[in-house]
C-alpha cells in the first residue's frame, strides 16, 4: 500500500529536531577557531588538544573503570534477581521494590548514598572510598534496569524447558547454566548494554558520591564548561557519541544473534 | 512395579486428585484417559516429581518415589510441548541426559547415535529443533526420553500436536518402540482413540477419581458407569429400571433387551448402553421407531441420527460404507440382547 506523502513531513521533522543539535556539535568539533559557536574552517586540532589533556584522559579512564565494573556487578546480580522474582516469588511488592532504584529521582538516590558513605567512612575510619563508591552506586541503579529487561523476557515464558532439564537428571545449578541462561541471553546482553551506557554519562550520583581525588568524565566536562565552552568539548562529545553509537549497534546485533540462536 | 496409593492433591478449592490408587506392571503400556481438567496431568507431574501430593504414596519396585528429587528418579517424561532445548542441536538435546550422568564421551556418542537410528533421525542430528517438522520434533523428544533407559516413561498427550496422517504413523512407532525397548509406558491423553489403540490397559479419570481400569476392549464393550459409557466412544443411553439380568423397563419404550454386567437388585434404576454400530436399521418396526434426522458419510462408515419420540437426544446408528437411507424416512431400530449393556446407576 502507498502511504500519502505528506505523512513523511512530521516524520522527517521530528528526526531533524532530534538530531540537529547533535549534528551541530559534531560539525563544530572540527572548527579551527576558538569559539564553539562560530565556524571558521576545518581543523582537527581540537582532537589533538584533547589527546594532550591529562585531566580528560584520567577522567575517561576512571569512567571506563566505573562503567565496566558496575556493569558486571549489575548484570550478574540483576539477572539473578530477575530469575528469582519470576520463578520463586509471586509478590508484586517485591517486584516493585526491585525496580524502584531505576525510577527514583537521581537526587534522592545521590543524597541517600552520600549519607550512607559518610556513615561507612566514619564508622570504619576510612579516608576515601575512591572509585568504589561510584561503582557501587552505579551498580545499584543499573541493576534495576537489568532486572527489568531480563524480567520481561521471563514473563510468560514457560517453565517446561527447565522441568525437562531436571527430568533428564540435571540439578538446579546445571539447569540454570545450561538451559535458563542461554534462553535469557538476549535480555542479559541488552540489560548489560543499558547499564554500561547509563553509567558512562551519569553525573548527579557520581558528583555526590565521588571523593575529591578521583573524577569521572562527566564531572571533568562539567568543571571545564564552567570556564567557557571551547571546541575541545565538542570533540570530546563527538568521540563519546561514536562510542555510544557503536555500543548500541553492537548490542542490537548481539541481541539479534542471541534471539535467532534462541529460536533456531 | 509402580504402585500409586491414595494420592490426593488439591489446588485451593479445586481437588485435582481424590484418593487415586493404581497399580502398573512391568513392561505395560498404560493409559490415563479423561477429559481435560480431570487430574490426569497432575498425576503425571506427581510421578515425574514436579508436583507433590497432599496425601498418599507412590512406590517404584517397592522403593518410595516421592522423596526423590525429579533429577534423581529413574523416570523420564516426554512433554506435551516436547520442551526441546531450542539452543541445542538434535544430537545435543538427546545427549543432555546422558551427559548429566557423567558417562564417558564415547559411550554418550554411541548411545545417542543408536537412539537416533531407532527413531530414524540420524540424518537430522546436526539440526536445530526449529528446523524440524512436528513429527520429527516429537521423535526427538521421544529419543531424548528413552536414551536414559528409564524404568518408567511418561508421555503427556504425545500425539496431540500432530496431524492425522503423522499420528497414525507415530502410534505404530510408539508401540513398536515399546515392545523393542521393554520400558513401562504411562501415557496421558484425552483422546480415547489414542488410548485404545496404544494401551494394554486404560484408567478412565473423571474429576479426580478413577472410574474404571480395564483393557480397551472390555472398557468399550463393558463400561461400568454412565461416565465411562458416555465418554469412551459414542453410545446410545436409555434410562429405566431393571432387576436381575434385565431387560430394562422403560416408561416410553417398554422393555428393551440387554445383558447385565452383574446381577441387579429388583427395581433398581439402571442404564442401557448400546453402541451405534450395534444398532440395525429396519424398514418397518423394530424395538423403536423414529425419523431420520441426518445422514453423515465418513468414507468407511456412515452415521445416521434418528429422532425417536420420547427421547431428547437422537439415536445414533453407524453402518458400513454409504447408506441409502433418506433424511425424513420412517425407520425401525433394532439390536440383539447381547449387544446392549445394562449398567447399575449409582446415585
Amino acid at each position: 500500500m502507498r502511504r500519502p506523502r505528506f505523512l513523511y513531513i512530521p516524520f522527517w521533522a521530528s528526526l531533524v529536531f532530534l538530531y540537529l543539535p547533535i549534528i551541530m556539535l559534531v560539525v563544530m568539533s572540527f572548527n579551527s577557531g576558538r569559539s564553539a559557536y562560530t565556524y571558521e574552517g576545518f581543523s582537527l586540532k581540537w582532537y589533538g588538544e584533547l589527546a594532550k589533556d591529562e585531566g580528560i584522559r584520567n577522567g575517561l579512564i576512571n569512567t571506563l573503570i566505573v562503567a565496566t565494573c558496575s556493569t558486571v556487578i549489575a548484570t550478574v546480580l540483576g539477572t539473578l534477581l530477575a530469575v528469582g522474582l519470576a520463578r520463586y516469588s509471586r509478590s508484586r511488592v517485591l517486584d516493585a521494590l526491585a525496580l524502584m532504584p531505576g525510577v527514583l529521582p537521581d537526587l534522592v538516590l545521590a543524597i541517600g548514598l552520600l549519607i550512607f558513605y559518610v556513615l561507612v567512612r566514619t564508622t570504619f575510619g576510612i579516608e576515601t572510598l575512591g572509585l568504589g563508591a561510584v561503582t557501587a552506586a552505579h551498580a545499584l541503579f543499573s541493576m534495576a534496569f537489568v532486572t527489568a529487561v531480563v524480567r520481561t523476557r521471563l514473563t510468560g515464558s514457560d517453565t517446561s524447558l527447565e522441568e525437562a532439564s531436571r527430568d533428564l537428571g540435571a540439578g538446579a545449578v546445571t539447569t540454570f547454566m545450561k538451559v535458563t541462561l542461554p534462553q535469557l541471553m538476549p535480555g542479559v546482553v541488552a540489560g548489560a548494554l543499558l547499564a554500561f551506557t547509563l553509567s558512562l554519562d551519569e553525573f548527579v550520583i557520581a558528583f555526590f558520591t565521588i571523593g575529591n581525588t578521583e573524577q569521572t568524565l562527566p564531572i571533568v566536562i562539567y568543571s571545564m564548561i564552567r570556564f567557557g565552552v571551547t571546541p575541545k568539548i565538542n570533540a570530546l562529545a563527538a568521540i563519546l557519541l561514536l562510542v555510544s553509537f557503536t555500543a548500541v549497534i553492537a548490542g542490537q546485533r548481539m541481541t539479534k544473534i542471541g534471539e535467532s540462536r534462541a529460536q533456531n | 512395579m509402580l504402585r500409586i496409593d491414595g494420592i490426593t492433591r488439591a489446588f485451593g478449592d479445586v481437588t485435582a486428585l481424590d484418593g487415586v490408587s493404581l497399580e502398573i506392571g512391568q513392561g505395560e503400556f498404560f493409559a490415563l484417559l479423561g477429559p481435560s481438567g480431570c487430574g490426569k496431568t497432575t498425576l503425571l507431574r506427581i510421578l515425574a516429581g514436579f508436583e507433590n501430593p497432599d496425601a498418599g504414596s507412590v512406590t517404584l519396585d517397592g522403593a518410595d518415589l516421592l522423596s526423590l528429587a525429579p533429577n534423581k528418579r529413574p523416570i523420564n517424561l516426554m512433554f506435551q510441548s516436547y520442551a526441546l532445548f531450542p539452543h541445542m542441536s538434535v544430537a545435543k538435546n538427546v545427549a543432555y541426559g546422558l551427559e548429566r550422568e557423567n558417562l564417558p564421551r564415547a559411550e554418550v556418542k554411541q548411545r545417542v547415535g543408536e537412539v537416533l537410528e531407532t527413531v530414524g533421525l540420524s540424518a537430522q542430528a546436526g539440526r536445530k529443533p526449529q528446523q524440524l517438522s512436528g513429527g520429527q520434533r516429537q521423535r526427538v523428544a521421544l529419543a531424548r526420553a528413552i536414551v536414559k533407559r528409564p524404568r518408567l516413561l511418561l508421555l503427556d498427550e504425545p500425539l496431540s500436536a500432530l496431524d492425522k496422517k503423522v499420528r497414525a504413523d507415530m502410534q505404530l512407532e510408539l508401540k513398536r518402540l515399546q515392545t523393542e525397548v521393554g520400558i513401562t509406558f504411562v501415557v496421558v491423553t484425552h483422546d480415547q482413540e489414542e488410548a485404545m489403540s496404544l494401551a494394554d490397559r486404560i484408567a478412565v479419570f473423571d474429576s479426580g477419581t478413577v472410574r474404571q481400569v480395564d483393557a480397551p476392549v472390555e472398557l468399550y464393550e463393558r463400561p461400568r458407569s454412565r461416565f465411562v459409557a458416555d465418554f469412551v466412544g459414542a453410545n446410545n443411553l436409555f434410562e429405566g429400571t431393571a432387576g436381575g439380568t434385565g431387560p430394562l423397563k422403560t416408561e416410553d419404550f417398554g422393555d428393551l433387551p440387554c445383558t447385565a454386567v452383574e446381577d441387579l437388585p429388583d427395581d433398581s434404576t439402571a442404564l442401557l448402553a448400546v453402541r451405534p454400530e450395534k444398532v440395525a436399521l429396519r424398514e418397518e418396526d423394530g424395538l423403536l421407531t423414529g425419523t431420520v434426522l441426518d445422514v453423515s458419510f465418513y468414507g468407511g462408515v456412515s452415521h445416521i441420527s434418528v429422532t425417536v419420540p420420547g427421547r431428547d437426544k437422537p439415536v445414533l446408528v453407524a453402518v458400513q460404507g454409504a447408506s441409502g437411507v433418506q433424511v425424513g424416512a420412517e425407520v425401525g431400530l433394532h439390536w440383539e440382547e447381547q449387544d446392549a449393556v445394562l449398567l447399575p446407576v449409582t446415585q
